[in-house]
């Protein structure tokens, strides 16, 4: 019944949608490449005549990305592999088991996920601060090494194991870690890489809490380094310097998700099963 | 039989880390700011450098200074702007994305991108478009003929907008996506048979599709509600809070208050009022989602 015309129409309205939305990265893309001698102009904001790397090799060398990128690397990296560990065991012991206030702590963690921790960044810091772990890529991380969306989300999965295969592993004589080892966490793949997809890109591009508790290019990560940049007095509006320091910021984890769309997308979607 | 002791320890020993990091960042750090809210304490006066009890003191203070009077209004207004706007946009991209066509990957990409995008990142490119000149915005007002609004996020009147825009760009594919899993699950027959009946288009996404995606929506309306109040990284970028206090929203105030003029009581009373406002969204929301679906 579909008219050609609809189908057309729905194209064209769908083109033009999409070339809006992709203008910003396309810019930026672009711009960092123009040639800082060509100004930029009403009607010559794009591209600049012939491409050049000055404005990537200005920008790094005025800030220290590769820094930046090792503090984000590893606050990313520490907050994932503990979240996985800390959550599938608490996500295990609330599956598996029945005991007596299951329920009552079950509904304490999930809290954190009624109160954005956001919201809690000026305690927070005190802690952080009375911890002695200011200024440190530990001090960013720690907050969120216990994760109630982790927990939620793989105690679902592990629900899902049947209890027959449960009963013959105890049989067996196997161990609680061995189940959790050979049973349930197999079972559990894609939510464990939806989960690890959405908290990587979170907290990659989280950037409030690491302005707030770093202070010395030591600790800082990416996102809070370029605003720092943007802030600098002699950068002004140099835009393709700042597009290639945008650029920097960007594009790894942006080709990342390139090259894996679609759990990408799914663990986008699983932060919505909250 | 009785298992021994060793595996009803267990349990507890398995949910104690989470439990642990969840009480010392997430319930410890509420009592604290209930607390030190009820106290005086400025680390830049002298006087106050201990905290001092104030009783609702803090409040009070809050309630009866103008600018904080500006910000609750700011970000009144911009999550009435963001929210519907951003949803509506939402809902009307996955209907459009939904059904099979060419390039669809590529259009579903396009729209969904700026999600992965860290803010700041975007804030920087959208920065240049907002300059006056050459600046993108100006430049296409300019092609409609209209010589107006020269520099967006420097105009008190344009500057809240500018934020909504960006924040709206972000997040219109992210709330599509939601969108468009409901309605990928709808029950294909129950709309066949709507349309056998000469149910128009609009009549049918009214009657039909959004009682049926329901949940979708409540869901997706609370992580925008919720997304609203606790992302302020392009007010850093773009206006920080300014031209005279116009576009600063409350966590950038309470940044402000809390690190810029080092009110530590009055921050924890921004904390209170911050956490009252997310709390009583997120239960209200909770409750009527869970009640509704029975």
């Amino acid at each position: 019944m579909k008219s050609r015309l609809a189908t057309a129409l729905r194209f064209s309205a769908l083109l033009v949608l999409s070339v809006l939305m992709a203008l910003p990265l396309v810019w930026a893309f672009l711009a960092a490449l123009r040639p800082p001698e060509v100004p930029f102009a009403a009607g010559n904001v794009f591209f600049g005549g012939y491409l050049s790397f000055e404005n990537y090799q200005k920008a790094l060398s005025l800030a220290p990305f590769a820094q930046y990128y090792w503090n984000t690397f590893c606050q990313v990296g520490a907050i994932l592999v503990v979240q996985i560990g800390t959550a599938s065991l608490a996500a295990f012991a609330f599956a598996r088991y029945r005991f007596p206030g299951d329920k009552v702590l079950f509904t304490i963690i999930l809290l954190q996920m009624m109160i954005p921790s956001a919201a809690l960044l000026v305690p927070n810091f005190s802690t952080i601060r009375f911890l002695g772990l200011y200024d440190t890529v530990a001090g960013i991380a720690l907050p969120f090494f216990g994760s109630a969306f982790g927990t939620f989300l793989l105690r679902q999965t592990f629900l899902a194991v049947p209890r027959d295969l449960v009963d013959a592993a105890a049989m067996d004589g196997c161990r609680w870690d061995q189940e959790l080892r050979h049973l349930f966490l197999p079972s559990a793949q894609a939510s464990v890489a939806a989960f690890a997809l959405s908290s990587l890109s979170w907290h990659w591009n989280d950037f409030l809490w690491p302005l707030v508790i770093t202070q010395s290019e030591t600790a800082r990560p990416l996102t809070a380094g370029l605003v720092r940049f943007t802030q600098m007095g002699e950068i002004g509006a140099q835009w393709g310097l700042l597009s290639a320091a945008t650029m920097i910021v960007t594009l790894p984890l942006f080709v990342v998700f390139l090259i894996f769309q679609k759990p990408f997308v799914r663990g986008y979607l699983s932060s919505g099963i909250k | 039989m009785g298992a021994p002791r060793k595996t009803k320890l267990l349990p507890y020993l398995l949910v104690a880390p989470t439990l642990l990091f969840v009480l010392v960042f997430t319930l410890l750090p509420l009592g604290e700011a209930l607390v030190g809210s009820l106290f005086k304490q400025r680390l830049n006066i002298p006087k106050f450098q201990d905290p001092v009890f104030f009783g609702l003191g803090n409040f009070a203070d809050l309630f009866g200074d103008p600018d904080f009077l500006q910000v609750l209004a700011n970000t009144g207004l911009y999550v009435v702007l963001f929210v519907p706007l951003s949803l509506a946009a939402a809902l009307g991209l996955a209907l459009l994305v939904e059904e099979k066509l060419r390039g669809i990957a590529w259009f579903r990409l396009a729209l969904f991108h700026p999600t992965v995008l860290p803010l700041v990142s975007a804030a920087t490119v959208w920065m240049f478009f907002f300059t006056p000149e050459y600046g993108l915005w100006n430049q296409a007002l300019h092609l409609l003929g209209y010589s107006g609004p020269q520099n967006w996020t420097g105009n008190p009147a344009l500057a809240l907008g500018s934020l909504v825009l960006v924040a709206f760009w972000k997040n219109v594919g992210f709330f599509m996506l939601f969108f468009l899993a409901g309605l990928q699950n709808l029950d294909r027959s129950a709309l066949e048979a709507a349309r056998l009946d000469g149910a128009g288009g609009f009549r049918m996404l009214r009657t039909i599709v959004l009682p049926l995606i329901r949940r979708q929506t409540v869901f997706v309306t609370s992580i925008a509600f919720i997304g609203a109040f606790q992302t302020v990284d392009h007010v850093f970028v773009l206006t920080q809070g300014g031209p005279s206090g116009s576009s600063s929203l409350l966590l950038f105030h309470l940044w402000q208050v809390r690190f810029e003029r080092l009110n530590v009581g009055q921050g924890d009373a921004v904390t209170v009022l911050l956490v009252a406002v997310l709390l009583a969204f997120t239960v209200t929301n909770f409750f009527w989602g869970e009640h509704r679906e029975k």
